[in-house]
């Protein structure tokens, strides 16, 4: 029967089935952090069980780690959970990126750079952005504290089945337009519910196009439209990526060579039947950026704010509290906004081609002087690899603020937050209320539309830069 | 886990759509290694104002609804991040159901009324989440505008939400078979997991011929 991608690795995967429906699924790949893992431990520990595979769970620390030094955590409950990970880590076994590790970084980007992301594998992670690593045909979704425990305790995960929509794009995405653009104008067409329940597959030739990094941030915000995962078949393009230096879980050699003969099959049957299907033209697509308080809130950057009646997927009482919220008026263009604080990194845009992107609009370049504008490198990886390219520099001499590896302002849970009324163009993935600080507003834009708007001091179009 | 087979109590509505669990429990409660102390910090953006004293306009502040046990909220209740801790702090309150609407958005296009990461964190802790139609629950928020909170009877073996008083009102609604077991035994999943460790064994034997282990990592 022919099958979907989907399909294909998750029949790889099934240990058993049950009679109410779940099955037991087989975990190939474990990541862990500090926020979401310290219960899990806990509870292993109460119910004196072991971690079963540790040879296949990593850890870092990226939530709660500050930027601007690795000396120590100035927050006591913070460097008590990162201290709580790193006993945890060692007392079970478990590989460890500790905050002075070359390597730290946010997990869903050390992940991948260390080719402990395989394709056709199954990874979890407490952690929703987990849908990240789909990007290299992998199954790979975020769990709650409960579940990591199990699978901490027996390498598996009980699930359902989801349902399988797929995701067409067509048309040359044109120049100074992002893969960042593609996942937020899916987003606003879906709407942030419309993928809850399936497990995405994004294809198409722009698709193809893109590199790993840029499939990544598609893939990354599959769960922003609902969906736990997102899918995009391996080809050259992920091969090549795998095949490079420096990723020591990686298989080399003949085994990468048999690896890739298996991988090359990870592809949906021709006549495989999707529950859902969705083209997307992006041959005139806009750079996007949010206005609200939801990613499907979004708009062309040459739009303006829209009236409460006029949004799909939103009721107008919630748009209106969104708007409220934001201080924003229907009508008002989004490049009208002003902006205080312009935010560069993320599991979304942190990689190295996000911050070269930015890199080459600032080159020369001054950015306003009201504007405040932080670049976070996703690790500390891409961080040495920023500075060996003079990246650093570039936002040094045009007035930003050049950091270590983490999380950072996407969720402001260690120092890097907005004061109350702040507004920030950021790169990341979520702009729900007050989740970049209390009281703070978000417009999620792509590396390209941040770089813009900080020289601007406005929301700003970036394509002027790519003429 | 605490197990579910019925509850009987008061309800609060806080009818907003796409209600994230960023809402639910703010980052900076989330640096606890502990599982339990959420509950006081529930909705914390819109519960307290901004020197920290309660917001007495909001529900969960307002006298009628102490000691709530169901949340009526609106559809995609619990999007965004994965954090368990949301479901902790809702239980923790005092909650033990949550209802909200799945909604039609085109004929055949169900909108779920849960975000998926949330619904298993619920199950997999004892909170009940209950989707009606978007027509029930609107009758639910009408019925608490016009009388103050109502009471009901949630009812999981029959799969029922009644509502007290007149007229008294059953709804009726779907979970999975898997969910409706773990809820009513209260199954610690590990425990059930770790009986079927021969399978598993085996399917590692056969699978990870096929699948490069992760244990060759040099200098990490």
């Amino acid at each position: 029967m022919a099958a979907t991608l989907y399909d294909k690795i998750w029949h790889e995967h099934v240990v058993r089935e049950y009679d109410d429906g779940s099955v037991l699924l087989y975990v190939d790949r474990h990541l862990l952090h500090e926020v979401t893992s310290p219960q899990a431990f806990e509870g292993l520990r109460l119910a004196g069980r072991r971690v079963r595979r540790p040879d296949l769970v990593l850890a870092t620390v990226d939530h709660n780690v500050p930027t601007r030094h690795r000396d120590s955590v100035s927050d006591p409950v913070a460097a008590e959970q990162i201290a709580a990970l790193q006993r945890n880590a060692k007392e079970y076994g478990i590989r460890y990126l500790g905050l002075s590790h070359p390597e730290q970084g946010i997990v869903h980007v050390v992940g991948p750079e260390l080719g402990f992301t395989l394709p056709g594998t199954t990874i979890v992670c407490g952690d929703s952005h987990t849908s990240t690593h789909g990007a290299f045909g992998a199954l790979a979704f975020g769990i709650g504290t409960s579940e990591v425990e199990h699978v901490l305790a027996t390498q598996t995960i009980r699930i359902r089945k989801s349902q399988t929509f797929r995701v067409r794009f067509v048309g040359r995405l044109p120049a100074g337009v992002t893969a960042k653009d593609m996942i937020l104008y899916f987003i606003g067409l879906v709407g942030p519910a419309g993928g809850t329940g399936f497990v995405l597959e994004f294809c198409g030739d722009p698709i193809r196009a893109l590199s790993m990094e840029e499939r990544m941030t598609v893939c990354n915000m599959s769960i922003e439209a609902g969906a736990r995962a997102g899918l995009i078949a391996p080809d050259k393009v992920t091969f090549d990526y795998i095949a490079a230096d420096d990723r020591p879980f990686a298989p080399r050699g003949r085994a990468l060579h048999e690896a890739i003969s298996r991988w090359e099959k990870l592809v949906s049957d021709y006549d495989a039947q999707f529950d859902r299907e969705m083209e997307l033209n992006i041959a005139s697509l806009e750079p996007q950026v949010t206005w609200g308080t939801s990613p499907g809130m979004v708009t062309g950057i040459s739009g303006k704010v829209p009236e409460p009646e006029e949004v799909e997927h939103f009721s107008a009482d919630d748009v209106a509290k969104s708007l409220t919220y934001a201080r924003l008026k229907p009508g008002q263009k989004m490049v009208d906004i002003p902006i205080d604080v312009v935010f560069l990194g993320s599991c979304t845009n942190g990689r190295l081609t996000d911050l070269r992107i930015a890199a080459e609009i600032l080159k020369g370049k001054k950015i306003s002087p009201h504007v405040r504008m932080i670049v976070v490198p996703g690790s500390e990886r891409i961080r040495r690899h920023a500075e060996q390219m003079g990246l650093d520099k570039i936002f040094r001499e045009a007035g930003a603020e050049w950091r270590h590896a983490g999380c950072s302002m996407c969720l402001a849970m260690n120092e890097d937050r907005l004061d109350p009324g702040q507004r920030c163009a950021s790169t990341t993935n979520r702009n729900f209320e007050s989740r970049q600080g209390h009281d703070s507003i978000t417009h999620l834009v792509s590396p390209a539309t941040a770089a813009a708007s900080a020289i601007a001091g406005h929301l700003s179009d970036p394509r002027e830069y790519f003429t | 886990m605490q197990p579910f087979v019925k509850c009987r109590g008061k309800l609060a509505v806080l009818y907003r759509a796409n209600i994230d669990t960023d809402q639910i429990i703010p980052k900076q409660f989330l640096k606890s290694v502990a599982r339990t102390g959420y509950g006081e910090n529930l909705f914390f953006e819109w519960r307290y104002d901004a020197s920290g004293r309660p917001d007495p306009s909001f529900v969960l502040n307002r006298p009628e609804y102490d000691k709530a046990t169901i949340l009526v909220a609106g559809n995609n209740f619990g999007c965004g991040s994965s954090r368990e801790h949301a479901v902790w702090a809702l239980m923790q309150f005092g909650f033990r159901a949550v209802v909200a609407p799945w909604k039609e958005e085109s004929p055949g296009k169900r909108i779920p009324a849960f975000a998926d990461i949330f619904r298993s964190n619920s199950t997999r802790n004892g909170l009940l989440t209950i989707e009606l139609t978007t027509d029930e629950v609107q009758w639910l928020v009408s019925q608490d505008r016009k009388y103050g909170p109502l009471e009901a009877t949630v009812d999981l073996v029959s799969q029922t939400i009644t509502v007290q008083g007149t007229p008294r009102e059953t709804f009726h609604f779907e979970i999975p078979p898997d969910d409706k077991k773990m809820l009513l035994q209260g199954l610690d999943h590990i425990d059930t997991t770790l009986k079927d460790l021969g399978e598993i064994e085996r399917f590692e034997r056969k699978h990870n011929v096929q699948m490069p282990t992760a244990d060759k990592s040099p200098g990490l």
